[in-house]
């Protein structure tokens, strides 16, 4: 038995753009199956995950507020991935840059170094410190790579948890609030150091602008600019791109400065529009969950605008299918996992067609 | 001479393995058209045609590579099927490939036991090396890593691999385009002996003199198809490639003596360490290239010639900046894009992937070497109307084929996007141009296209140096050549009156030339 | 500080056992990555091994079974990912990515049930007398199977590799797969069993996580081996016999976390329980730093093959 792929001969954008949708339909058609395995009706479990959230104001934005990390963090992602560095540290560069734009925040708890310039520089400056975090942060995979060819997989990877025991040990040492009853939580921000709310008693904070700010841009950079261009060749001929006289090195270090600072503020805005506080958690795997959101989204800027937002539904409706319908919250991240697969199966399919021949092994 | 469809007509025996209207077909590409063709014991027959025709498609086929579209494979008169390479083995036929189908970081008994039948037992291989080595003299040592030997020890692995199974069936692809002229007569006498003690050679090759010192008939194909079978000792070199490309190919011409200008591109005692593990360094290559003249750099693959067009274009830095000199300016400490912005133009080796990026449109290609010059880009912005244009003209000044208005680079054959990526670089109108290897793997009216192109360059005053493989490619159309082996530069000898032996002799590493007056390598 | 023979002995089987999973997972890895195929996912299938090598022990109060189960989840999660991989040639890295999400969120799915349940541990060797022995009684004498047969395996995938025909035609497929196809050797089955052997060992590992090295379930309790085991293998520079002693080496990493909390050294705890991790970064370096050409790995290693026909 034997299974053959051949090139198809023409790029068609229309099946490019079914791929991912249709991988999306079979990866719900096995949450369905899984869910009635578990004695639970599938229907019932479509609706809740997919349909109702889309019905109710506070859902809808708790879908943004979810989805802004999650695109912010895709979008750097597929700087580094169409470079064909792969970064899967960034939910350590959120972290990073969470906890350093949160230290801004605990500095300035109670008024403290708001005198005589006022307190407006608060938040400008904890997003760029957010964002250098983060981007110092991927450095260390990134030099690792360039200068020593060490797998960034691997280190960007460990560092993952480096992050976290960090962060865990700081909230839980230096930075707990000494009036906090003993509990792991650092002192909550002021609110000169929290995302201003859009809209009132509403979730939606300032921050979830960031996110199709973020997209935009980056389209624009890889479609049109020249740095765009460079990115994109290192990824698909980097012999090319050193004949075309341009630096890999530095292009790779730059892929990585983009995705470390995007995952940085990404981590920072979190911090400071949602959690408003720092915790020794700031994140249920946003890092890892990107990770599908820029391979659904095809490492297309627009494309993973979308696909967060489709991703943060899933988290949304898994959360309410929690309470609602008692389902467990890792059923969600194997439906991520299982989607990915789905979309990766996909990607092939509609670049080549599948031929099955039984008989003569090969 | 015979233009039948059958070669089957009029055969002297009944052949060995012969194949009946094969035809194989990829999507809507047709490789092999209606082919017909049979190997009689005893005979070394030429498969003929030039890069395209479907030579190496064919030859697959009879190695259980690949499975016919259409048409029979005869063994001995019987129809069989080959699924896979362990049958034909099986049978008694064996294959020794143009790249080389070898393991560089096995040794050399690791490579031929793995073709081996089970029955021999792993510690029994490098005796039987060593009894075949000596039987053919091929001085193999099977303990040594392949990545530690030349061309022409590789090959002999691949043959070695072959006879140690006894074939009664053997194919060479394109044997000899690795080989300097004195390892192929080497060659051209064991596969002499193989012929006489009864086995059918089939020889693929599109370098006419070879076939006819070797071969006793030729199938010849053209686009996929058989268009004529021959005696090659009886007809010309002309009427062959005639056969063989359809049309008379307008003969390269130089433009005429035209003088020479000034040094363009002056090398002087370059010594650079190869920052790659298998690589080679160069060793004190010194040589001038003045305008208009084509300087020709021969030497078989592997013997420092892409280090030197690395080191030439930038890509390598040069150890000291006046090591190397373009237009008198120090250019050693210079990367690429300063070398361009000193109109220079760079052609490398290897078109998809270095020269070009496969996934990437024509336009879109402009600009991986036209990103410096004016109009491609603004403000850290490309103007892609710009690019497409540029495109357009190469394409129509070149007669690039392509299908659709701006296809990826990789959907083009492989002539027409070298015409593309040469046509790019001459259309900059560089002051210098170094090119490697401007024709290999490209059809004859693709690659006639690009040496008159190159000739007329050159009478516009521009230096052109040109790396190749390919002897008759240097002949007809430098100046002077000089020969590069294990990284160090001959003296370049003048074109017109150097005979090919002692260029052979100097791609073996054997300096024959000493005994003539030659030119130094740095005219004052 | 001084140690009697007890608390030597103690040190040295602890440091064995938490070397035992990473070994098991390197060797299948050392096999995958030798045929040219790089497996990312194994982190996901050691996980899954070890939730279903769990449930299935606790429900038939079996450790044999409970092996067996680890071993099939690991084969099963192989089994998509060498799909992906080897028959739609898909990117190796991102296919890999995804195999380890879904390992986790499927791990923890079924192994939902069984947290906080606890059984017995497999049990461990007993000879009267040799298994008595001051110092090295216990160490040599006195371990679990998982141990032995670890050791067995990696001298058995050893030869395997070195001496025999199939363990040749597996490290041409990893050194130049066109080569490979050219001669008619089936590159892809032999990847796919390749895969597969690496799946069955990251579950085994699994499986020995919640089986023996700690015998119960908590969620994402490979805390990050099977990604040490992958630069384990690096280190190792793809030779089984060396997979060994640098299992021992992290192994050892993670005991002295352990021993410093034991012994009340003031450092942070999250400090000691980063050391693996910092450490596998650090030996990673050094690894670079010697072989900067990267001339020991698989030449094929991570590229995808579409044979034509």
């Amino acid at each position: 038995m034997r299974l053959d792929l051949y090139a198809r001969p023409q790029r068609s954008t229309l099946r490019e753009i079914l791929a991912p949708i249709g991988a999306m339909i079979v990866a719900i058609l096995i949450g369905g199956i899984v869910v009635a395995l578990m004695g639970r009706s599938p229907l019932e479990a479509f609706d809740v995950y997919f349909i109702e959230p889309l019905s109710q104001s506070y859902s809808l934005q708790a879908i943004a507020v979810k989805a802004t990390p999650l695109i912010l963090i895709g979008v750097g992602l597929a700087f580094c991935y169409r470079a064909n560095y792969w970064n899967i540290g960034a939910e350590g560069q959120f972290i990073a840059g969470g906890a350093l734009g949160g230290w801004l925040g605990l500095l300035t708890h109670d008024g403290a170094l708001q005198g005589a310039l006022g307190s407006w520089w608060i938040l400008p400056a904890m997003m760029i410190l957010g964002a250098l975090g983060g981007l110092l942060y991927a450095m260390i995979p990134a030099l690792l790579r360039v200068w020593l060819n060490v797998s960034e997989i691997l280190t960007s990877l460990m560092l993952v948890y480096v992050a976290q025991l960090g962060l865990d040990w700081l909230v839980r040492g230096p930075w707990k609030d000494p009036s906090g009853h003993n509990l792991p939580v650092s002192v909550v921000f002021d609110p000169v150091a929290q995302l201003p709310v859009l809209f009132e008693d509403g979730s939606l904070h300032l921050g979830v602008l960031l996110a199709p700010i973020a997209a935009v841009i980056a389209a624009v950079v890889f479609a049109k600019t020249l740095f765009g261009y460079q990115v994109r060749l290192v990824g698909s001929a980097p012999k090319a791109a050193r004949f075309g006289g341009f630096n890999d090195r530095a292009i790779a270090v730059a892929a990585f400065a983009i995705s470390g600072g995007l995952a940085g503020l990404a981590g920072v805005v979190e911090v400071s529009g949602k959690i408003q506080q720092l915790l020794p958690s700031i994140s249920p795997g946003y890092g890892f969950s990107a990770i599908i959101v820029a391979f659904l989204g095809r490492l297309s800027p627009i494309g993973i605008f979308i696909a967060g937002l489709v991703l943060a539904l899933t988290f949304v409706g898994g959360e309410d299918a929690q309470i609602a319908m008692h389902l467990p919250g890792d059923l969600t991240l194997a439906f991520q996992g299982v989607l990915l697969i789905c979309v990766l199966a996909a990607d092939v399919l509609a670049r080549y067609s599948l031929r099955l021949t039984m008989g003569a092994k090969s | 001479m015979e233009q039948t469809d059958s070669a089957l007509a009029g055969e002297p025996a009944s052949p060995l393995l012969a194949v009946r209207g094969i035809t194989k077909r990829f999507g809507s590409f047709t490789a092999n058209d209606c082919v017909t063709l049979g190997l009689t014991q005893g005979e070394v027959h030429a498969l003929l045609g030039e890069n395209g025709a479907g030579k190496s498609t064919l030859v697959k086929m009879l190695y259980g590579l690949l499975a016919p579209t259409e048409g029979e494979i005869l063994w001995q008169g019987a129809p069989i099927t080959l699924p896979n390479p362990n049958a034909a083995r099986a049978l008694g036929i064996g294959m020794v490939f143009q790249h080389f189908s070898l393991f560089d970081n096995l040794t050399v008994a690791e490579n031929i036991a793995l073709v081996m039948p089970q029955t021999v037992k792993l510690n029994d291989v490098p005796g039987r090396i060593d009894q075949i080595s000596r039987a053919y003299g091929m001085g193999l040592e099977p303990n040594r890593p392949v990545w530690s030997l030349s061309a022409g020890e590789r090959q002999r692995i691949e043959i070695a691999r072959c006879l140690l199974q006894d074939p009664k069936v053997l194919i060479l692809d394109e044997p000899t385009s690795v080989l300097t002229p004195q390892e192929a007569e080497k060659l051209f006498e064991t596969l002499d002996r193989l012929k006489a003690e009864g086995r059918a050679l089939l020889y693929i090759s599109h370098h006419l003199e070879e076939v006819k010192r070797l071969c006793d008939r030729a199938t010849i194909l053209r686009l996929g198809k058989v268009v004529g079978t021959c005696d090659p000792r009886a007809e010309t070199a002309r009427s062959l490639a005639a056969l063989m490309v359809g049309t008379q190919i307008a003969e390269v011409r130089a433009a005429g003596a035209h003088a020479l200008g000034k040094e363009r591109l002056v090398v002087s005692n370059l010594d650079a360490p190869s920052p790659s593990l298998h690589g080679v360094s160069l060793k004190h290559v010194s040589l001038a290239v003045k305008g208009g003249e084509v300087f020709g750099v021969a030497g078989v693959a592997g013997n420092g010639q892409s280090e030197l067009f690395a080191n030439l274009s930038g890509e390598s830095l040069a150890p000291r900046a006046d090591a190397i000199l373009i237009d008198g300016a120090s250019v050693g400490g210079l990367g690429i894009s300063e070398r361009r912005a000193r109109n220079a133009g760079f052609v490398p080796e290897e078109r998809n992937g270095h020269a070009a990026a496969p996934d990437f449109t024509l336009s879109e290609n402009i600009v991986l070497t036209g990103h410096g010059s004016n109009g491609l880009t603004q403000m850290g912005f490309i103007n892609g109307a710009a690019a497409r244009a540029q495109s357009q003209k190469v394409i129509a000044a070149f007669d690039v084929r392509k299908s659709g208005a701006d296809p990826l680079a990789r959907t083009l054959s492989g002539g027409n996007l070298q015409k593309f990526v040469v046509g790019r670089e001459i259309l900059r109108e560089p002051a210098l141009l170094v090119i490697n290897q401007p024709t290999w793997g490209v059809d004859a009216l693709a690659a006639a296209t690009i040496r008159q192109a190159l000739l007329d360059l050159c009478a516009r005053g521009v230096a052109v140096l040109i790396i190749s493989q390919d002897l008759d490619e240097l002949f007809e159309i430098s100046d002077r050549i000089a020969v590069i082996h294990t990284g160090e530069l001959s003296q370049a000898l003048p074109a017109r009156s150097v005979t090919r032996e002692e260029i052979g002799l100097l791609m073996a590493g054997m300096p024959g030339a000493a005994s003539r007056p030659s030119e130094s390598a740095h005219a004052p | 500080m001084n140690f009697n023979p007890q608390q030597i002995q103690d040190i040295l089987v602890i440091i064995v056992a938490a070397a035992t999973p990473l070994l098991l997972a390197a060797i299948g890895e050392v096999v995958a990555e030798r045929a040219g195929v790089l497996n990312l996912g194994l982190e996901g299938m050691m996980i899954v091994g070890a939730s279903t090598g769990f449930a299935f022990a606790y429900l038939t109060d079996s450790t044999i079974v409970g092996v067996v189960a680890g071993i099939l989840g690991g084969v099963l999660m192989s089994a998509v990912f060498a799909f992906l991989t080897i028959g739609l040639a898909t990117n190796q890295v991102a296919a890999g990515l995804a195999l380890t999400i879904f390992g986790r969120g499927l791990a923890n799915l079924i192994g939902e049930g069984f947290v906080g349940l606890k059984r017995t541990g497999a049990p461990h060797l007993y000879i009267p007398g040799l298994t008595d022995l001051p110092l090295v009684g216990r160490l040599i004498f006195g371990e679990d199977f998982f141990v032995y047969f670890a050791i067995l395996l990696t001298g058995a995938v050893s030869y395997w590799l070195m001496r025999t025909r199939a363990g040749l035609t597996l490290r041409a497929v990893g050194d130049n797969h066109t080569s490979g196809h050219s001669l008619g050797v089936p590159v892809r089955g032999i990847r796919l069993l390749a895969v597969l052997f690496g799946g069955a060992c990251a579950g085994l590992a699994g499986a020995y996580l919640s089986l023996s090295y700690t015998p119960f379930w908590s969620p994402d309790m490979t805390a990050g081996r099977g990604w040490i085991a992958l630069a384990l293998v690096v280190f190792a520079s793809w030779k089984p016999w060396r997979a060994l002693a640098g299992a021992l080496l992290f192994g050892g990493v993670a005991v002295l976390a352990l021993a410093f909390q034991g012994l009340g050294v003031p450092i942070p705890a999250q400090l000691l329980n980063s050391l693996p991790y910092l450490t596998t970064i650090v030996v990673l370096v050094v690894l670079s730093i010697r072989d900067s050409r990267g001339a020991l790995a698989p030449a094929s290693l991570g590229q995808a093959f579409i044979p034509d026909r």
